[in-house]
């Protein structure tokens, strides 16, 4: 196996897509929004409850690969107890992480998601990474559309 | 008259003639198992393009000089070509498109807004790919027409007693799958065509994954239309051909307007241009279309080999050809099908009784593009996601599926690596 495809495919994200975190319904969100990727079919529910400006519970639902589902598993336990500001900050660096082009840098502020650095270089996957993030965004900020990559 | 012998062609020398097969992928010799998006080329295909563009580009049908002429003769010959290709009477009956999807549409378009009306009604199946639902889509929603659906078993066939009991008189076309790409079933296309035309239906066929697999003949079938894409039968891209029934297409009216599809033109009043060329507006793919004509010389000269008098006609050569390929890819299909079926927590999708070509499935432990993902790391290339079949998808249940699809130089020892690289997708998703 390559060293690309190690880093792509790293233990915590096949460990998150074994047993995804926070999936499932939450009742009576105050946010709520799905997600599409045309090209490959993975659909994701995001449901969130905030409470003065924090996200205070958040899961999701969905079917979709690996890097999709690690992404919303790893990305709901990242963002539990956040100020929408701070899921905002953090939405951008991790964007910003897995678009980039050149040397890897380090992203100590993103904690576990750090791990989806290796997405950069399979730039078809990059859409998987970044999904479940649109999706939460769209979650919100009540949007009514769904959100698609395309 | 056949005179197929039980010779049976060097598979190294075949694949010698292809040479993007000895490229290397990551590190691994490539495997190539996307024929049904597209297959490969042979030198003799890329070499008649060449030489197309060194020696003889020139437009055709319009100019007295030389080159024009010369290109105009190569252009005319791949059309004569085809025609033996398809078992097209005559080669006015075969229109060059700029693909299987374009074909469609131009059926769809010219054929239905002139015999389409309220109350009508179109039928398709469960399996088509979107380039034989969308267009009848637009058409039905254009003229008032409606389109129901033929449903298929689990294990992938068209349900024959449903299809005959959905016929009526208000039925006015039938578009129909020859080989799905998603499934690789071979639907019984001639009788479902005889059925259709008992109710006074016309029939459509993409055979877009039939043509690269086996002896297409329009006749035989008595199919209406009949579309191709060249590219997926070792021809460049770009390239269709519709063969369409000469009475059908006389009664049609143009589809695009432009040049060459008129036969004079005045502010008041256009006449428009014999077959076929009163659809092929604007300047066509001549290159491609050169390729085309070297693509079925190629199998020809496969089909030479196999024959015991190598100097017989096209269509002879070409049954040879197409002899070996048949065989050849039914016991790889075989040969994959069951070596797969090891794999535990490997599902088959689609196990019709008569499959040509497509080894498509889905695995518990991961999503088809995971699986895409790690056998691209081994140089293995397959297709994954909903092929442009998303009703399908939906109809047996799956997101996507991961597809294997053969080309005529695929070899066991490719198909052992698909299984090797899915049995470490296990290993690493489990």
């Amino acid at each position: 196996m390559s060293l690309e495809l190690r880093e792509l495919y790293q233990e915590v994200i096949l460990d998150h897509n074994r047993r995804p975190r926070n999936r499932g319904k939450l009742e009576e969100p105050t946010g709520f929004a799905e997600g599409h990727n045309p090209l490959c079919g993975d659909n994701i529910k995001v449901y969130l409850h905030t409470n003065e400006g924090r996200v205070a519970e958040v899961s999701f639902e969905g079917s979709g690969c690996a890097i999709s589902t690690a992404s919303a598993s790893l990305m709901t336990e990242a963002i539990k107890g956040k100020t929408l500001e701070e899921v905002e900050a953090v939405f951008r660096e991790f964007q910003s992480m897995v678009t980039a082009t050149g040397e890897a840098e380090e992203h100590p502020d993103l904690g576990d998601l750090e791990v989806f650095g290796g997405v950069r270089e399979y730039p078809v996957r990059i859409k998987c990474a970044t999904l479940p993030w649109h999706t939460l965004k769209a979650a919100l900020q009540g949007e009514e559309e769904k959100v698609s990559t395309e | 008259m056949k005179t197929l012998t039980k010779k049976i062609l060097d598979i190294d020398a075949v694949r010698a003639d292809f040479p993007i097969l000895a490229t290397r992928v990551n590190g691994h010799p490539l495997v190539y198992l996307d024929n049904g998006a597209s297959s490969q080329k042979p030198t003799a295909v890329i070499d008649a393009t060449d030489v197309y563009w060194k020696e003889t580009n020139a437009n055709v049908h319009r100019g007295v000089h030389h080159l024009s002429q010369k290109a105009t003769q190569q252009f005319d010959k791949a059309r004569e070509s085809v025609r033996v290709f398809l078992n097209a009477r005559s080669s006015k009956e075969v229109i060059f498109t700029a693909g299987c999807t374009a074909g469609i549409n131009l059926v769809a378009q010219s054929w239905g807004r002139a015999s389409l009306k309220p109350g009508d009604e179109i039928l398709i199946s469960t399996m088509e790919h979107h380039s034989n639902i969308v267009p009848w889509q637009l058409i039905a929603e254009q003229t008032g027409a409606s389109v129901k659906v033929i449903p298929i078993t689990d294990a992938g066939e068209i349900e024959l007693d449903v299809y005959e009991a959905l016929l009526s008189g208000k039925t006015k076309m039938v578009g129909l799958v020859h080989v799905s790409n998603s499934l690789g079933t071979i639907n019984p296309v001639k009788q479902m065509i005889e059925s259709a035309h008992r109710v006074g239906a016309k029939v459509l066929i993409d055979g877009a994954q039939a043509a690269p697999h086996m002896r297409v003949d329009v006749q035989d079938l008595d199919a209406d239309f009949y579309s191709v894409s060249c590219h997926k039968m070792y021809a460049p891209t770009g390239v269709g051909v519709l063969y369409g029934k000469q009475a059908l297409l006389e009664a049609m009216p143009p589809y695009q307007g432009g040049g060459d599809m008129i036969h004079t033109v005045s502010f008041e009043r256009t006449t428009y241009a014999e077959l076929p060329y009163k659809f092929e507006a604007g300047t066509p793919n001549i290159a491609g279309v050169v390729g085309l004509g070297a693509t079925i010389e190629y199998l020809a000269h496969l089909g030479d080999q196999l024959l015991d008098a190598p100097e017989g006609d096209l269509a002879t050569r070409l049954d040879a050809c197409f002899g070996w390929i048949h065989q050849r890819e039914s016991e790889l299909t075989a040969y994959g099908t069951a070596a797969l079926g090891e794999v535990s927590g490997l599902k088959i999708t689609g196990t019709a009784a008569n499959k040509a070509g497509i080894l498509a499935f889905t695995l518990d432990c991961a999503h088809p593009h995971d699986i895409g993902t790690v056998l691209d790391n081994e140089g293995i290339a397959v297709r994954t996601g909903h092929h442009c079949c998303m009703p399908l998808m939906r109809r047996l249940g799956v997101p996507a599926t991961t597809r294997a699809s053969l080309g005529l130089y695929n070899t066991k020892q490719e198909i052992d690596r698909l299984v090797s690289g899915v049995r470490r997708v296990k290993e690493m998703f489990e």
